[in-house]
């Protein structure tokens, strides 16, 4: 059943091989209109005039820049019209006036991957030319604002990996030529322009520069202009924000056509439009400039590789982009944060009502029946009225509760009585787990939610449990032995328990690399763990063996974890796609592809129907499980994103990254609420206290900070509009919020977790 | 094999990465029977640049993912291996490799010794410190407030001294601190070669950090410098972090005004003399722990000697401080300071006062300690400049105390230079482009023969005479018959120096009390006359500083130097007067001279007969 649901990126991947014929159509259609624009061609650029964003794709043809070349291309389309309608005596006459050798026409097509449509094979008429004409043509056609663009198809890297069939075309788009000299000009002017123009327009008008920089950079690259590419590159890297260094560093390393090949971020950046934001005035702004000057070169680029999306309204200010803006294809467009999420929580199931009483009377006899009493009526009350934001109960199949599973949520709840309300005045305190003698390197860490059991990932390809109650760690008994018990014996969980192996520790062998991630399943049985070697185990911890190889992933997975309902877990790495996947099913149930780079950690929503995973592209990506859809693209990150929160109540996010900052999110609007400054290195390790109030943050610098997340979603204040445009002024008020700093002694903190009573646990290896 | 990679800085402005320059690449293929053109080998040098670049960069994800701060070879191995490479075999270790600097010509290569697979099976030291993996939980902070532990402390892992760790370390205190000095023996041997008490490092470092607390205490700070010896030569501890605080103890006992100084009868020269030849020591052979400390060290020795308040001992550790750091210290730190000490010294040698009679004497240490320093550096640079290309010195690479310092110390690894040259090596190798940062970055170097004449106009004669009686007085030396020859005694020179140095001798004394066997001695006792025989590197140069006229009475110094002597042997004074203007043709005299100076100020305690103020003094030479 679940693979009826749907594999939606196959869907997808099957249009992104349609997109060809697509091409080809526009083609048509064009050719028809520049039939009728080489009769007047005189007025030659009218494309000044066709300037409304929305219209066709005849702007993008007729503004190549140089003159004789067009023309030549002019004229193999039309030719090639021609010939497509059979008309062949009109092709002879049109070629012998025009002058045209008979070869150019027949020489096969190449790389325009399935355009034949038709069969026929003359789709394209000459190798490089026309091949940049078509990808031109078909891609500036979304380009376009006003056109309600179809989601860009995830580019899905093959998982065999070397074989990138559309390097090629994508490439080509580069292939334009212009004079190398004027580059240096033309990107001079448009910085002289922005830097006149006043002030509230500026800060926008100055994003265009990065995307502008690294494509003109590559064309530069891509026609053997290496000398210019460098002395371009020297010229106005420095120009560029801070927070795109990294990518800067791999850029100026690459100064050959070669070196383009097969780097991923070079094709990443071309695959995917870099979106910007901007608003009305200041766009019109630049188009008249560009017009003006007839910037056709700076022009071209931000119709084909830029996507803007013009928001009406009061130009943003520069920290507002700021905070935006830095992950590697700019920010996210407007409308693909539009889906509603159902970010309520799930009903609590109704637990029965005899064991709950038992454990009452129990407890009565120490007279704290009280305490208990409201506690589960507002249980009760909150499990009757179903939360508006909350997804259907069966919107997504969640597995049945055993008997454990009801016991251990009394359990859960007797021990929530008992929690510690924690706030601004009221810290949690803070136990250490440290990993001594941990030479293996230690790699990841998860503790159970009941805090009974801790493990941890090694570089050694070992996973380490142990246990941190009294209680040992004991394997089941042999098949032999376990016929001899008697099955109706009340105590029969006891006695399948071999007491030999009663051991304070076991070490899982299976993995044949370092093991990134690792995650027990809500219910104690199972432990994941995801590796380098490519693979995801499912470990059980009854017999603490290996039960299941996911094999998936044909690259190293950097992080895997259980939904908190069981059953489903989700696994994201090196390939850029998370998946979804069934403790049962050897198969993904969905790939969640979008990533334009390593996915480097995964987070489930505590409703289970959605999946948050973080990327080096430094986005944030909400995905919907039901459908496979990608509902959120967040960005404001400088760096890879590496560690990930949601609150409790499944309304906020939290989110930590390389630059050493934490974000926090609304999910319900998609927008960023809070910044919060002060770790110096990465942040590994994220967690909400129980009841939401404390966000408590680990981070490579040896410290765990507590930031108070009820002053910072109260501070929010969210009108209409800002949740419309999404446009929100952050407070500067990290200090405020930041209740406390705690060092550990040279031990970085790796995994943070809240026991059921609000204790707060870390987890590190000492680093002497 | 990998072969010596010589990697060159393009245009700093240009690229901030390293390149592969193109001859490497020749060389690689030439290695593997391919012969490359220019064009091409530029052009896969261009490349290889950028597929290193792009394997870096994927490596330091796996970096990431691990939670480290270090990109190991394991990273780097498994971007390799995902991006269709073959992987590097052979260097999957944990720990850094060690990648050195040859000093001629912009060399660095990775050290990649043999590794004798026999001697490593059989080795009985194994390292017994990986205890197994466990967790520990301890609450850090209650209630958000307060840590319940003093930061700082010893970290718990090391806190658990197995019981036997304990008594071990409770006797080797007591043996090294108490009366019995075999047993002191025994224990700073044991200390020296024991394997097995890396956990107890802390604990000695914080005992010898006590030498704050026993100024007044010469015995016990000798023994607590001996400890520090011990601990620094033992090839199986890894000091680390703990090093700073070893060097800290060394250079309070070299520059501090010790209580024990207060007692003119107090052997502090000797103590000071014993630390500056540790530190010389440390920075020897744990140069890559200290390089970062060497500016420092030079600073602070700086400020001192540029104090005049301080008491003249000060000043001499200063001095021999500086002595152990290198030839190069001396040049830039002593040298330029000279002319302002000068006065300040010459002051107190001037004043002939009863009351002054115990600073003066302090302050003819000082001088005797400055000449010593400043000759060697006039030696010294005069051979780096005579010589640049033959630092090889094949000739004697495993003569006694060299081969025996190697097989101790197998993790420090000397590199393949004479130990004369010890300081010198470290100084250069600080200073050379791939060391850590290069300070005195204004500082020019002051040509030799000005060099030469402004120290002539300090120490006059006493100064000529000591350096030309070194290599070529006394006798005709028979075992090399034709020294004269000038390529064979530019050849001569660093061999001479090369035995002569004080190569840090395993038995825990500096160096032995005769000189180093044959060559050395034969050849300091043998040398010709001056001016019979000038030697290559000082012939070319000194004979044209000779002439300078000598603005202050010279000779007046190298009297009181004699004078000094007196004091205490009462011939001194005559001896040098006689000697200066006609060296006798004996050849005693003039080594019973040599041999005297540096005993200057010696009380006799005859214990230490190979104390560092012999040592020391006799490096010059």
């Amino acid at each position: 059943a679940w693979y009826i649901l749907s594999h939606i990126n196959l869907i997808e991947k099957q249009r992104e091989t349609k997109g060809p014929p697509n091409g080809q159509v526009d083609l048509e259609v064009e050719k028809k209109e520049i039939k009728t624009e080489t009769s007047n061609d005189g007025s030659g650029n009218n494309n000044a005039n066709s300037s409304s964003p929305g219209s066709t794709s005849l702007g993008a043809t007729s503004k190549s820049p140089t003159g004789p070349a067009e023309d030549q291309q002019t004229l193999l389309a039309v030719l090639q019209f021609l010939k497509r309608n059979k008309l062949n005596e009109s092709v002879d006459i049109l070629r012998r006036e025009a002058g045209l050798s008979v070869e150019i026409d027949d020489s096969p097509g190449s790389a325009s991957g399935g355009a034949g449509s038709g069969g026929a094979s003359n789709s394209t008429v000459d190798g490089g030319d026309t091949n940049s004409l078509l990808s031109r043509v078909s891609i500036a056609i979304p380009a376009a604002p006003a056109v309600t663009a179809a989601p860009v198809p995830p580019k899905v890297t093959a998982s065999g990996g070397e074989d990138q069939p559309d390097v090629n075309v994508v490439l080509s788009a580069y292939s334009q030529q212009g004079d190398p000299d004027l580059y240096p000009l033309y990107y001079n002017g448009l910085k002289k322009f922005i830097e006149s123009v006043l002030d509230c327009h500026r800060a926008e008008l100055s994003q265009v520069f990065y995307p502008l920089f690294v494509h003109m950079y590559l064309e530069l690259v891509y026609n053997n202009h290496e000398v210019e590419a460098k002395q371009f590159f020297e010229k106005f890297s420095g120009d560029q924000e801070c927070y795109y260094a990294e990518d800067l560093r791999i850029l100026s390393g690459m100064t050959k056509k070669e070196h383009m090949k097969g780097n991923e971020t070079m094709l990443d950046f071309r695959t995917s439009k870099f979106v910007l934001r901007i608003s009305r005035d200041s766009y019109q702004l630049l188009k008249r400039h560009l017009q003006e000057r007839q910037n056709n070169q700076i022009w071209n680029i931000i119709q084909e590789h830029l996507y803007i999306d013009i928001f009406d309204g009061m130009p943003r200010s520069k920290s507002q982009i700021d905070a935006m803006s830095g992950s590697l294809a700019g920010e996210a467009k407007r409308d693909a944060n539009k889906t509603k999420v159902f970010y309520g929580l799930l009903k609590e199931p109704e637990i029965e009502v005899p064991l709950d009483d038992e454990d009452e009377e129990a407890e009565n006899e120490e007279g704290k029946p009280k305490k208990k009493k409201p506690k589960k009526d507002s249980m009760g009350s909150k499990s009757k009225k179903q939360d508006p934001n909350a997804p259907q109960q069966t919107r997504i199949p969640l597995p049945e509760l055993k008997d454990s599973d009801k016991l251990d949520k009394i359990m859960n709840m007797k021990e929530a009585a008992k929690k510690i309300r924690l706030g601004s005045d009221n810290l949690p305190s803070i136990c250490f787990y440290t990993f001594l003698n941990a030479y293996q390197g230690l790699t990841a860490v998860d503790i159970t939610d009941d805090s009974s059991l801790i493990a941890g990932g090694f570089a050694d390809s070992t996973v380490r449990v142990w246990s941190v109650t009294p209680k040992k760690l004991r394997r089941v008994k042999s098949a032999a032995d376990l016929s001899n018990i008697d099955k109706e014996s009340d105590d029969v969980l006891e006695r399948i328990m071999d007491e030999k192996t009663a051991s304070e520790s076991k070490i899982l062998y299976g993995h044949s690399g370092p093991v990134y991630g690792i995650s027990f399943s809500p219910d104690r049985n199972y432990l994941l763990s995801s590796s380098e070697d490519g693979t995801v185990r499912l470990w059980s911890l009854q017999t603490f063996t290996c039960l299941v190889g996911y094999k998936g992933h044909n690259y190293p997975v950097w992080d895997t974890q259980f939904s908190p309902y069981g059953y489903y877990f989700v696994s994201g790495g090196h390939d850029r796609v998370a998946r979804l996947w069934a403790t049962d099913h050897y198969q993904p149930l969905r790939m969640f592809a979008g990533h334009l780079a390593d996915v480097t950690c995964t987070r489930f929503h505590p409703n289970s129907n959605y999946v948050a995973t973080g990327s080096a592209d430094r986005t944030i990506r909400l995905w919907d499980v039901l459908n496979g859809n990608c509902v959120r693209i967040l960005t404001g990150h400088k760096g890879p994103i590496h560690s990930l929160a949601f609150s409790p109540n499944g309304k906020f996010m939290a989110s930590g990254a390389t630059d050493g900052r934490v974000l926090l999110w609304d999910i319900g609007h998609g927008l960023m609420i809070g910044e919060l400054k002060g770790h110096t290195d990465t942040i590994y390790a994220l967690r909400f206290s129980r009841d939401g109030e404390i966000l408590a943050s680990g981070s490579m610098d040896n410290t765990v900070k507590l930031w108070d997340t009820l002053k910072a979603f109260d501070d929010v204040e969210l009108d209409d509009f800002t949740a419309a445009t999404g446009h929100i002024h952050l407070p500067e008020n990290s200090q405020e919020l930041l209740l406390g700093s705690y060092t550990t002694k040279s031990t970085p903190v790796i995994h943070l977790h809240f026991t059921r009573r609000n204790l707060l646990l870390a987890a590190g290896a000492y680093n002497p | 094999m990998h072969s010596i990679m010589v990697v060159g800085m393009a245009d700093r402005e240009e690229r901030r990465f390293a390149e592969v320059p193109r001859e490497s690449v020749k060389l690689m293929s030439e290695s593997a029977g391919v012969e490359l053109s220019d064009e091409l080998a530029a052009l896969l040098a261009e490349d290889v640049c950028y597929r290193l670049r792009e394997a870096t960069q994927s490596s330091s994800q796996f970096m990431r993912h691990a939670k480290r701060r270090k990109l190991t070879v394991e990273d780097f191995n498994r971007a390799l291996r995902w991006s269709n490479v073959e992987a590097i075999a052979g260097y999957g270790a944990q720990d850094a490799l060690p990648f050195r600097p040859i000093k001629e010509g912009e060399l660095f290569f990775v050290e990649d010794r043999e590794i004798n697979l026999v001697e490593l099976a059989l080795a009985t030291n194994i390292p017994k410190g990986c205890a197994e993996t466990m967790v520990r939980v301890n609450v850090s902070y209650l209630d958000g407030k307060g840590n319940l532990e003093p930061q700082g402390t010893v970290p718990s892992a090391v806190q658990t001294l197995s019981e036997d760790l304990l008594k071990y370390y409770q006797q080797v205190t007591r043996a090294i601190l108490g009366e019995d000095p075999h047993l002191m023996k025994v224990a700073l041997l044991d200390l020296q070669s024991n394997s097995k008490m890396a956990a107890l490092l802390p604990y000695f470092v914080y005992v010898i950090s006590g030498v704050k607390s026993v100024s007044h205490d010469l015995e016990q700070l000798n023994r607590l410098l001996h400890m520090v010896k011990s601990l620094v030569q033992n090839p199986y501890l890894y000091l680390g972090s703990y090093v700073r605080s070893l060097v800290s103890s060394v250079m309070y006992c070299i520059l501090e005004p010790l209580a024990a100084s207060i007692n003119p009868l107090n052997d502090h020269w000797t103590l000071r003399d014993y630390a500056a030849l540790l530190l010389s020591h440390i920075f020897w052979t744990h140069g890559d722990l200290v390089s970062g400390l060497y500016h420092q060290i030079l600073l602070s020795l700086q400020k001192v000697l540029s104090d005049p308040v301080r008491p003249l001992c000060s000043h001499y550790g200063a001095v021999v401080g500086l002595h152990a750091l290198g030839w190069k210290a001396v040049e830039r730190v002593l040298y330029p300071h000279l002319p302002a000490y000068w006065s300040n010294l010459q002051a107190v040698l001037d004043d002939y006062s009863v009351s002054n009679a115990q600073v003066k004497a302090d302050g003819h240490k000082v001088y005797g300690a400055i000449l010593v320093a400043v000759e060697r550096l006039l030696k010294m640079k005069a051979l780096s400049l005579s010589l640049p290309a033959e630092r090889g010195f094949g000739a004697q690479p495993g003569s006694g105390g060299v081969a025996g310092f190697r097989v101790s110390s197998p993790g420090l690894s000397p590199p393949p230079e004479p130990l004369s040259e010890a300081a010198l090596g470290i100084a250069s190798h600080l200073q050379g482009p791939g060391g850590a940062g290069t300070p005195w970055e204004d500082w020019t170097p002051v040509p030799l023969p000005a060099m030469y004449c402004e120290l002539y106009s300090f120490f006059g004669d006493s100064l000529a005479v000591r350096l030309s009686t070194g290599p070529s007085l006394g006798g005709c030396p028979p075992s090399p018959p034709g020294p004269a020859a000038n390529p064979d005694t530019a050849r001569k020179m660093p061999q001479l120096t090369a035995n002569l140095n004080v190569s840090p001798r395993q038995d825990g004394s500096p160096r032995p009390e005769p000189a180093p066997p044959s060559l050395a001695a034969t050849r300091r006792n043998s040398s010709s006359r001056p001016g019979q025989r000038s030697v290559g590197p000082s012939r070319d140069v000194f004979p044209k500083a000779r002439f300078p006229p000598p603005q202050a009475g010279p000779p007046a110094f190298s009297f009181l130097i004699g004078g000094r002597q007196t004091g205490r042997r009462c011939q001194g004074r005559r001896f040098q007067t006689s000697f200066s203007p006609a060296p006798p043709p004996s050849s005693a005299p003039p080594r019973t001279y040599a041999h005297k100076l540096p005993v200057i100020g010696r009380v006799g305690k005859p214990l230490r007969r190979w104390t560092c103020s012999h040592y020391s003094l006799h490096l010059p030479l």
